[in-house]
């Protein structure tokens, strides 16, 4: 039975190909912290994190393709039942109103920290060249802007990503 | 969405004998393909998986680079190459779509995304012949802000919304393709076709047939360029226009330049009329300024999208300015 990596737990994939990565861990695992919320690619509620912290859109990718990966959802950045620190720093920070979007901000801002660290360029980099990039507003909101809030807490999940990113290694998990 | 049968390629060989099957289709990040199958614009009756294959970016000593059909659109605007020797290409890319997109959506599949509009996605409501060949086009009488003003047709005026494509389009790069035949090699710039009678043809693509790989050419003066990307919103939108271009001068003159629009036509619109003016004139507001209007004699304007003549007229000013004045 072909198997994919769910927040650590080995999981028989769907035998239909149909079934999205998004449905199979609502619907067939029951992790509902997940949320759909477009269903097309167009609002960020669905990101996940495969492979460690590769951001993914959930909804867009079909189960069976992720076949043998490692898929992380909100439900796994949670540590031994403890907040994750960027979790905590969006409540300390006043990141969400409904919430309906937090779950893919929390992926997709983990995600996108790795890639400012590796470099990565965005639209508003201006020096292309260098080995990694600054962590500006400027930078946060043009990687975030596949994240959508309509409640606009946006203030305050930029300041959470950007002070969670702040701290020392250590401290940031 | 309808039943498929899905199995993954091992290599290109065996991708394409698996896309032999009748109604087989070659799954990318499934960005496009796979909201096209939920919306049952696509129907594939078998899905083959090419993500597998090469995601190698090979850099080679003259300075061109092979890029594997692949390869995330992340990973090859990350790639220092391409940061540093062709930045219109990673700009291009890096302006396209979200960072969760980018990372899922492959090269090959970025190419071969549908031209497309809201019209072709509206399936209970609206005629496209895009979608139902012969059935007539909403669009052309619609709510067509985002639609064509170069090379449309009478049976469709969508855009083609890929960044990266304009980018490639500006560097001549070269697409390998294989197929049940074997192997054949054609200019990105003649890959997409424009609409004419048949929008439902995108490409010059034959059944079956398979992306390996993009060529990016050497360009001498690739570092000196930029891609510009105008939207309703400042991100995570679709071009109203952009502008790819590369742009050489000495001692005050034009010596060579690549221009490409986006958002403008049913293919990435490679502004050959504009180049070819521009080559050996003053790098000058005024040159430029001619050349964008040359560019744009014979666009058509619809009745939402008048603006985008004059839009891609100040955007194609404003960029060689900008690349004009760094080296100048």
């Amino acid at each position: 039975m072909p198997k994919i990596t769910i927040n650590g737990t080995a999981q028989s994939l769907p035998d239909d190909p149909r079934v999205s990565l998004l449905d199979f861990l609502r619907e067939h695992l029951h992790l509902s912290g997940s949320k759909k919320g477009c269903d097309q690619g167009a609002c960020g509620a669905c990101t996940m994190l495969v492979d460690g912290e590769q951001r993914i859109l959930s909804c867009l990718a079909l189960a069976v393709q992720y076949e043998g990966r490692a898929v992380t959802s909100v439900e796994g950045l949670t540590q031994a039942g403890a907040l994750h620190p960027l979790q905590q720093a969006f409540i300390e920070h006043d990141g969400f109103q409904c919430g309906y979007c937090t779950p893919g901000q929390l992926c997709s801002a983990v995600g996108m920290a790795a890639e400012l660290r590796r470099g990565v360029p965005s639209y508003v980099t201006e020096d292309l060249g260098l080995e990694t990039v600054e962590f500006t507003d400027d930078e946060v909101r043009e990687r975030m802007s596949g994240n959508l809030c309509r409640c606009g807490a946006y203030n305050g999940i930029v300041a959470a990503v950007t002070e969670h990113h702040a701290k020392p290694a250590g401290e940031a998990a | 969405m309808n039943p498929f049968t899905f199995s993954r390629a091992l290599d290109a060989g065996d991708a394409v004998a698996r896309g032999a099957a009748p109604g087989a289709r070659f799954l990318g990040g499934g960005t496009n393909l796979v909201d096209l199958m939920r919306e049952t614009v696509e129907r594939p009756d078998v899905l083959v998986d090419v993500t597998g294959l090469s995601r190698t970016i090979e850099t080679r000593a003259d300075g061109s680079l092979l890029v594997g059909a692949a390869t995330t659109n992340t990973a090859l605007a990350e790639h220092m190459a391409v940061r540093q020797g062709f930045p219109l290409l990673a700009r291009a890319i890096a302006s396209g779509a979200s960072g969760q997109i980018r990372n899922m959506a492959t090269v090959g599949g970025n190419i071969l995304q549908r031209t497309r509009c809201s019209y072709f996605y509206d399936t209970d409501a609206a005629r496209c012949n895009k979608r139902d060949p012969g059935q007539g086009c909403d669009a052309i009488d619609g709510a067509n802000r985002y639609h064509a003003v170069l090379g449309a047709s009478s049976a469709c005026v969508a855009t083609h919304p890929s960044d990266m494509c304009v980018a490639l389009a500006a560097l001549d790069a070269i697409v390998h393709l294989r197929g049940s035949g074997g192997w054949r090699s054609v200019p990105l710039t003649g890959f997409h076709l424009l609409p004419a009678d048949h929008p439902e043809r995108e490409t010059v693509l034959q059944p079956g047939e398979l992306i390996t790989a993009i060529e990016i050419p050497a360009l001498a003066f690739g570092a000196n360029s930029t891609y510009r990307k105008v939207r309703d919103r400042a991100s995570y939108a679709f071009a109203l226009v952009s502008v790819a271009a590369a742009l050489q001068v000495e001692d005050g003159v034009v010596k060579d330049v690549r221009l490409a629009l986006g958002g403008v036509a049913h293919k990435p619109w490679r502004a050959a009329a504009a180049e070819q003016m521009l080559r050996g004139q003053p790098a000058t507001p005024a040159s430029f300024e001619a050349a964008a209007k040359a560019e744009m004699l014979d666009a058509q304007p619809l009745r939402d999208n008048a603006f985008k003549i004059a839009l891609v007229q100040r955007t194609m000013v404003a960029v060689l300015d900008s690349l004009a004045t760094v080296r100048t």
